[in-house]
């Protein structure tokens, strides 16, 4: 925001140099009561944003006090998880969180990738806005519409299409090993790379695009072909694309409801993608209301702290990076 | 003119390009294909299983057909209603505060936190309302529901708000500020009616996506199959209905699913198709 400076706002011309003076001076005397109370009334409530993300931090340090000082560090390592017991352990819940998430980038990221590519280097210019329109339009829909779908459409689909095929043609691969419930890591890794895409497609698009022409006009003139100027694009975006990937992978690693709805929902861990699992997200939308023991709160707000922790700085990361990367290109 | 090794080079570098632009078109529709599945399966799915029971009746006892969302759908509007009146004054604030006084550290800090904030899963976000709501009131409510979506609400009501006023042009602000109004005055009366209709329209966006959550809900508003609009009490909304709905072994049920999962789809599309068009003329004015 360029800060309004009255004094040389308008640039004078025909007022005379007396007016312009008296204006100037009445304009660094007149202190004015309402100004001030409502620059500092905004700024309160933009302090409020502020603090809520260090209020929400504290409060959920202060509510898994009870598992923070009886399991310390071991919380993370180890992998019992028996409320009845209040033995808790997240490690499969990490383990389930990280490899749907780890499953879902490597689906997405190539395709998204190409999507990038094709908008920002190939694409005819009018075929932009409507595609932001339908990025928009797929971030927007609800978390459970997916999920929905995922429990109708594609977990009978991949039970009776899919992972029969995998087992038959790939069997002896630990991948996919195991009898095909549907219901398991794959369907929760594919589901999050559906919705993981729009975000890491647009994301990378922007980065493409922020970088200058005459990158690309030099490769052409040179007698480069499409694909090797997009090369060279590509290795000028390296860490913009980074930024997306790492966002793309916030989103997954904090995606709840569908991930519930297709992942089966059983605390171990495999090397079988076929497998039923459990997620960090899911552990908590499926057992906090039911969680009797203050132990069994406690441990469910300490998952929740590390997602939080984990998002943050996987956001935090991925923000400095994709600016960074604009930035540099902007000007 | 050309050897024929460099004539080699040539057509292996041409169909190098072209298989490239084969793949990234392959991407494209590899990847719009599973959305353009969800969207027409639910739309599919969701017209056939609306009828006006859906919207006027109650949810039958567990087991008969029938029935309806009526519950749901006021419950949801009041959920949105409580998010709104606490998350809509401070995300206007900030956000007002950030275009207009935004020009130093602590503002950059405040946008980098917003934009922060909204990638905070939603579950936390449902954690930190139940720590702070239901842990002392000591039972589920609606209220605690209503402060998770407003804190979900927060940080896209701030950046839209800011960004709305944004594209209210300088000469607006110097008109009024050279007749002599005050600052806040040309603040409140000049530029934010300009920029009315976008902040307006944003605002509308982020209470439809507040409307499609879930888990912020499920420990802390809970749920209620029965008629209620206390706000001190569990409540029932249309995405809790889906989740419970969509794990249940009756086909009636999963029916009534998809209409909700319909409805909601309906309501978010409506308000972007809508977002468009006033940012749009908003950018051509300019």
């Amino acid at each position: 925001m360029i800060p309004i400076d009255v004094s040389t706002a308008g640039g004078g011309g025909s007022v005379p140099p007396a007016a312009l003076l008296s204006a100037r001076r009445g304009a660094k005397s007149r202190w004015n009561v309402g100004d001030f109370v409502f620059k500092h009334l905004t700024m309160l409530f933009a302090f409020g944003v502020l603090s809520l993300v260090f209020l929400m931090g504290y409060e959920m340090y202060a509510g898994s006090a009870l598992t923070i000082s009886k399991f310390g560090w071991n919380f993370l390592v180890t992998s019992t998880w028996d409320p009845v017991q209040d033995e808790y352990g997240a490690l499969p819940l990490i383990f389930g969180t990280l490899l749907s998430s780890f499953l879902a980038l490597l689906i997405a990221l190539p395709l998204g990738l190409g999507v990038a590519i094709f908008l920002s280097e190939l694409a005819p210019r009018w075929l932009e806005r409507p595609f932001s329109f339908l990025v928009e339009l797929l971030a927007a829909i609800p978390s459970i519409v997916y999920g929905l779908w995922g429990i109708f459409v594609l977990v009978p689909w991949l039970r009776q299409t899919l992972q029969p095929w995998l087992s038959s043609h790939f069997g002896y691969l630990p991948f996919f090993k195991g009898p095909a419930y549907g219901f398991g890591m794959l369907a929760a890794g594919l589901i999050l790379a559906v919705m993981v895409l729009p975000i890491i497609a647009s994301i990378s698009r922007d980065v493409l695009q922020a970088i200058p022409n005459l990158q690309r006009e030099a490769a052409l003139g040179l007698g480069a072909t499409r694909w090797e100027s997009t090369r060279i694009i590509l290795s000028s975006a390296k860490s913009g694309i980074l930024g997306a990937t790492l966002l793309g992978l916030g989103r997954a690693v904090g995606e709840t409801m569908a991930v519930t709805m297709v992942i089966g929902n059983r605390s171990e861990i495999s090397a079988s993608l076929f497998s039923p699992g459990y997620s960090m997200a899911s552990v908590i939308a499926n057992e906090f209301a039911e969680a009797s023991s203050s132990m069994y709160t406690s441990a469910l707000i300490e998952i929740a702290f590390v997602l939080f922790v984990m998002t943050i700085v996987l956001n935090a990361l991925a923000r400095l990076v994709v600016w960074s990367v604009t930035r540099r290109f902007k000007t | 003119m050309m050897t024929t090794s460099e004539k080699l080079y040539l057509f292996w570098r041409k169909a190098k390009n072209n298989a490239m632009v084969l793949f990234s078109v392959a991407c494209v529709l590899l990847a719009v294909a599973p959305l353009i599945l969800i969207f027409s399966y639910t739309l599919i799915q969701g017209i056939s299983a609306l009828n006006i029971d859906f919207f006027i009746q109650m949810p039958k006892p567990v087991g008969e057909t029938g029935g309806g969302m009526a519950n749901a759908i006021v419950g949801t509007g009041i959920l949105i209603g409580l998010g709104a009146l606490f998350g809509l004054p401070v995300g206007i604030m900030a956000g007002i505060y950030l275009a207009e006084y935004g020009d130093n550290p602590f503002a950059g800090t405040v946008r980098f936190l917003a934009d922060v904030l909204s990638g905070i899963p939603s579950i936390v976000v449902g954690v930190v309302a139940y720590v702070i709501v239901v842990l002392p009131m000591k039972h589920f409510s609606a209220l605690a529901g209503g402060v998770a979506l407003a804190i979900l609400m927060i940080p896209t009501v701030t950046r839209t708000t800011e960004e709305m006023i944004r594209l209210v042009p300088q000469s607006y602000r110097e008109a009024g500020l050279a007749i002599g109004i005050p600052r806040w005055k040309t603040t409140l009366r000049i530029i934010l009616p300009t920029a009315l209709k976008g902040i307006t329209t944003g605002i509308l966006l982020a209470i439809a996506r507040a409307a499609g959550e879930t888990a912020p809900l499920l420990f802390t508003a809970l749920g209620n199959r029965f008629w209620s609009t206390a706000i001190d009490q569990p409540i029932a909304s249309l995405t809790v209905f889906i989740y419970d709905y969509s794990k249940a072994p009756f086909e009636d049920w999963i029916r009534q699913a998809w209409g909700a999962a319909f409805v909601l789809i309906a309501l978010i599309f409506v308000l972007s198709v809508i977002f468009r068009i006033v940012t749009r003329s908003r950018y051509a004015e300019h």
